[in-house]
């Protein structure tokens, strides 16, 4: 087998990706319909294809192109993951758009654009891959912000997500220019051989500019004050859009970059994400209590949870990235099954966003009432729900490793943040009944029962996950 | 049973029977009659399934029985169940209560009904699953997964204050039992296992002891509740309908005895023993604090709350005197309580159902209208208090005996506890059954119904028989309680010894 040929098998889905999006492209343009909705069906089949290629093709690994796109099982593990987020996100929004007269045929090309840059992220094995994926993935999220453009909110925060977005991707350049300098080399395991255990003043400046850009898109604080407004203000697919997929690449690339080129200064990056993560986590569990809108609510336990899963990268090693892993797959699907029901919180044709509107929800949707409770229990950690399984697996990697006090922070903002998921259920279940949401869109609700299905029941049959988490994390090391 | 054992239909046939109503459609007054009728069998059949399993347990050895074991989690984690001379009691006081918690909640729930019954048959899987979990993993998830059914039967069912209630008893409840899981994982990181049995016999390092120890203590003292964390049980027990309380009173709080005896204790014996004094001062200022407190509640449900808080103060004493008398007094004080503070709220119940306030000052000479109610509240008043002749006796007797060895002090200044509870609760019983019927709103109070009647009859039997003859209890502990013990004095013997050889 040639060069090429050889390096397109290895990135076969997103080749795949890529041609269908110019042809998609091509596609949308000649029907010359503003609304299509066969675009968006073919985009969700692109998706697909490329979750089913990952999942039947090759279990080597493989690093092409130059040393500068590798392909290996955590990457293929973090691009199931996001590829599903994509997936998911653009199936049940459609119904969202149509109603919102927003379902121009760009949104699923964007959305596969954004998800392609995504795949190229995750695979990054150098500086440069990194920063071309990275921008692919942002740039793309800029414009699907701000897609209602006729509403204020939504461009506001489009543009605010795009100058945000801008400062943080140049910190990330100019941390990338300080290794390039100081390493001589872009690729991660060129800079790993370079650095070798001295942590040189360069290359630990280089890495806290680079931590400070890929902090910023994982949300994590103190680079997360973007997230409640864009949450907010973006259309609801696009929020959950961020929610998930986004978020999936952001803390694949993370883990990447400072297992791959950092593991020679351990205590240096470790620090970082230490810190990061108890702000994110005390962050997240307090600034939530006070919001009234339910998107808002989401950026909040966002930025927590995402501190939570950094706590496994914090503990490092092999048990620790597994418990990342673990922890981003079962927060995708809890976040998917939250943004589900949130889609289909609509009165009379309008959309509510604020948690009051889903007062006495119980009584007049039982069915999403339930399994959105179940979606908050999960998010706070209660058993047997799937998210205290993610909250046992990386707060076990910390004891593990010896974090004991990031631990016991951890877990005291984790009993302070179940207030706020409780006051949803409260709010749904014990308050009296609002007026009644119009009847659910079909999609958003088969989303939400299914995710409340692995939500309720991971811990029924949990083997075949808990294998794939540690044989992806053992291809990093 | 499909490949399970005894132990996993006793967990897991409850959630059989909430499926089942689940299933039913429509909400007439005949499926509603339907949905719980079926709840009544599901929890018949799961008590005569664990008396089965009673019938199958040899009380002579100490060992884990009817032991269950598939692969789970991998990595150390796995499905395993059984019993042993602590969790059978305990078991069968859980499997016991459920039939008589459905049939309390007959009349008096009207609102939502179907999902009355199947929380109270999930709550009913996890508090059964806690007892005979041997997985620690396992036995968290069913501790605090019992969270979510009683938040939602207190927050949806209960009183006017019923969302303060609710939220104080999750978070109190979670932030205690985080901790307690960090100290499960530091145990799995020496282990390299959650299995309580390898888990027991398992040396942990003695200054890693002391925090382990603190760990569990912060989650089962705010469950069990000991002061001065025991502020979520009155707003809780208050709040909660009544079948919820019976269940709260009952069960949820043996959880935090019966993790002590389970847990801290047998595994962390040097830091029990070094933590004891801590635990006698607080059980002591429980006795008798509360006790006093219960000396001047309005509320009939609050009175009775603080009254259990005193007596759970019995139970954390004998606990850590760590004598066979003590901790076996402690066990059957719980077993006791189970019963008689379950059938105070039952008590409560009755009138609550009439009259819809718990005020005491709203009742007043109810012997002469209802002689049946005055005569069955008055069992469980004395039982209470601790009368010789009843169950409530021989708890509070072994746990004195059991301080009495270790230290007088202790066991003179918890003696003045039953004093009180004299007091409190006599005084309640007069305010409520004797004066004269004077209030109009209390002249046609009807007194038991058969429903009533039926419920009560089983606990008054229980009462008297355990108060006479406490030996079906006591026996069946005997082994387990005393292998418990030895193996604690062992593991300080050969502490000593170490220290004395360093000098």
């Amino acid at each position: 087998m040639s060069h090429l040929s050889l390096a397109l098998a290895h990135c076969l889905p997103e080749f795949v990706l890529a041609t269908g999006i110019l042809l998609l492209v091509l596609l949308g343009a000649f029907r010359g319909r503003v609304s299509d909705g066969l675009v968006t069906e073919i985009a969700a089949a692109l998706l697909g294809v490329a979750i089913v290629i990952i999942l039947l093709g090759t279990k080597s690994t493989a690093v092409v192109f130059g040393g500068a796109f590798i392909d290996d099982g955590f990457g293929r593990f973090m691009k199931v993951l996001t590829l599903a987020g994509s997936l998911v996100t653009l199936i049940m929004s459609q119904d969202f758009l149509a109603r919102e007269k927003i379902d121009k045929f760009e949104f699923p090309i964007l959305i596969l654009l954004s998800t392609l840059g995504m795949l190229m992220l995750i695979s990054a094995a150098g500086l440069i891959a990194l920063y071309l994926g990275l921008e692919l993935m942002s740039l793309a999220l800029y414009v699907i912000a701000a897609f209602h453009r006729d509403n204020i909110r939504a461009s506001e925060a489009g543009l605010k997500y795009f100058v945000l977005g801008a400062l943080s991707s140049g910190m990330l350049l100019y941390g990338a220019s300080l290794l390039y300098g100081f390493a001589g080399t872009v690729s991660f395991v060129g800079i790993a051989e370079t650095i070798n255990g001295t942590a040189s003043l360069g290359a630990v400046f280089g890495l806290v500019f680079l931590m400070a850009g890929l902090s910023f898109k994982m949300s994590a604080v103190p680079f997360h004050m973007w997230t409640p407004d864009v949450y907010e203000g973006a259309p609801t697919p696009v929020t959950a859009f961020f929610a998930s997929a986004v978020k999936m690449a952001a803390v694949a690339i993370t883990v990447r970059v400072v297992l791959t080129a950092f593991p020679g200064i351990a205590p240096q990056w470790r620090q970082i994400v230490i810190f990061v993560s108890l702000l994110s986590m005390v962050l997240g569990a307090f600034a939530a209590i006070g919001q009234t809108n339910i998107k808002r609510l989401m950026a909040y336990s966002a930025i927590g949870h995402i501190g939570f899963a950094l706590v496994g990268l914090a503990a490092g090693g092999e048990i620790g990235v597994s418990s990342v892993l673990a922890y981003m797959a079962i927060y995708l699907v809890m976040t998917l099954g939250t943004f589900a029901a949130i889609l289909s919180m609509r009165v009379n044709g309008e959309s509510v966003e604020n948690i009051s509107d889903l007062s006495g929800l119980a009584k007049t949707d039982g069915l999403t009432a339930f399994f959105l409770a179940m979606m908050m229990f999960s998010l706070a950690g209660i058993p047997p729900l799937a998210g205290f399984f993610a909250k046992w697996y990386v707060f076990n990697a910390a004891i593990q490793a010896g974090l004991y006090w990031l631990a016991v922070v951890g877990v005291l903002s984790s009993a302070v943040a179940a207030f706020y998921y409780l006051r949803i259920v409260k709010v749904m279940y014990f308050d009296e009944a609002a007026p009644a949401f119009d009847k659910a869109a079909p999609a958003p609700r088969a989303v939400l029962v299914g995710t409340g299905v692995l939500v309720l029941f991971l811990f029924a049959y949990p083997g075949a996950f808990i294998e794939a988490t540690n044989a992806a994390a053992q291809s990093l090391f | 049973m499909f490949g399970f054992g005894i132990l996993s239909g006793v967990v897991f046939l409850p959630l059989v029977g909430a499926g089942f109503i689940l299933a039913l459609r429509g909400n007439d007054e005949a499926t509603l009659e339907n949905a719980r009728r079926a709840a009544l069998s599901t929890t018949l059949i799961v008590f005569f399934l664990s008396l089965y399993a009673y019938a199958k347990f040899d009380p002579s050895s100490s060992a884990f029985q009817l032991v269950e074991e598939k692969s789970w989690f991998g990595q150390g984690l796995v499905y395993k169940m059984g019993i042993d001379g602590i969790s059978i009691p305990f078991l069968l006081l859980t499997t016991f209560l459920m039939p008589i918690c459905i049939l309390a909640s007959w009349k008096s729930i009207q609102n939502r009904v179907k999902e009355y019954l199947v929380a109270f048959l999930v709550l009913e899987t996890l508090m059964n699953g806690v007892f005979c979990a041997l997985d620690l993993v396992l036995f968290y998830l069913f501790f605090e997964g019992g969270l979510i059914p009683m938040f939602l039967i207190i927050g949806i069912w209960g009183g006017r204050r019923r969302v303060y209630a609710s939220f104080k008893f999750f978070l109190y409840t979670l932030a205690g039992s985080l901790l307690m899981l960090l100290a499960i994982m530091a145990m799995y990181g020496v282990a390299g296992t959650t299995d309580i049995v390898t888990l027991l016999q398992t040396h942990f390092p003695s200054s890693m002891q002391k925090w382990l120890w603190l760990a569990f203590f912060a989650s089962l003292a705010v469950k069990m509740p000991m002061w001065p964390v025991h502020t979520w049980l009155p707003d809780a027990h208050v709040e909660a309908p009544t079948a919820g309380s019976v269940i709260l009173a009952g069960i949820l709080l043996k959880m935090g005895g019966y993790g002590f005896i389970r847990f801290s204790l047998p595994m962390f014996p040097e830091a029990s023993a070094y933590f004891a004094p801590l635990v006698f001062a607080l059980s002591i200022i429980a006795i008798i604090y509360t006790s006093l407190v219960a000396l001047v509640q309005e509320d009939m449900k609050k009175l009775i709350a603080y009254s259990s808080v005193a007596h759970m103060g019995f139970v954390t004493m004998g606990l850590f005197t760590l004598t066979a008398q003590g901790v076996q007094g402690a066990v059957f004080q719980m077993i006791s309580h189970g019963l008689v503070s379950g059938a105070l709220f039952l008590c409560v119940g009755v009138v609550y159902d009439r009259l819809h306030t718990r005020d005491i000052a709203a009742y007043g000479g109810l012997a002469a209208r209802m002689p049946l109610y005055a005569a069955v509240f008055m069992i469980f008043t004395l039982a209470n208090i601790g009368l010789p002749g009843t169950s409530g006796f021989i708890g509070e007797f072994l746990t004195l005996v059991g301080a009495f060895r270790i230290n007088s002090w202790v066991a003179f200044l918890a003696t003045t506890g039953i004093i009180l509870s004299a007091s409190y609760a006599l005084y309640l019983y007069r305010r409520i059954i004797f004066d004269i019927l004077d209030k109009p709103s209390l002249a046609s109070i009807r007194d038991l119904s058969w429903r009533e009647a039926v419920q009560f009859a089983p606990l008054v039997a229980l009462t008297i028989l355990y108060g006479f003859y406490p030996a079906p209890v006591l026996e069946s502990s005997a082994a387990s309680i005393n292998a418990l013990i030895k193996g604690y004095e062992a593991a300080l013997v050969v502490t000593k010894t170490a220290a004395l050889a360093l000098h």
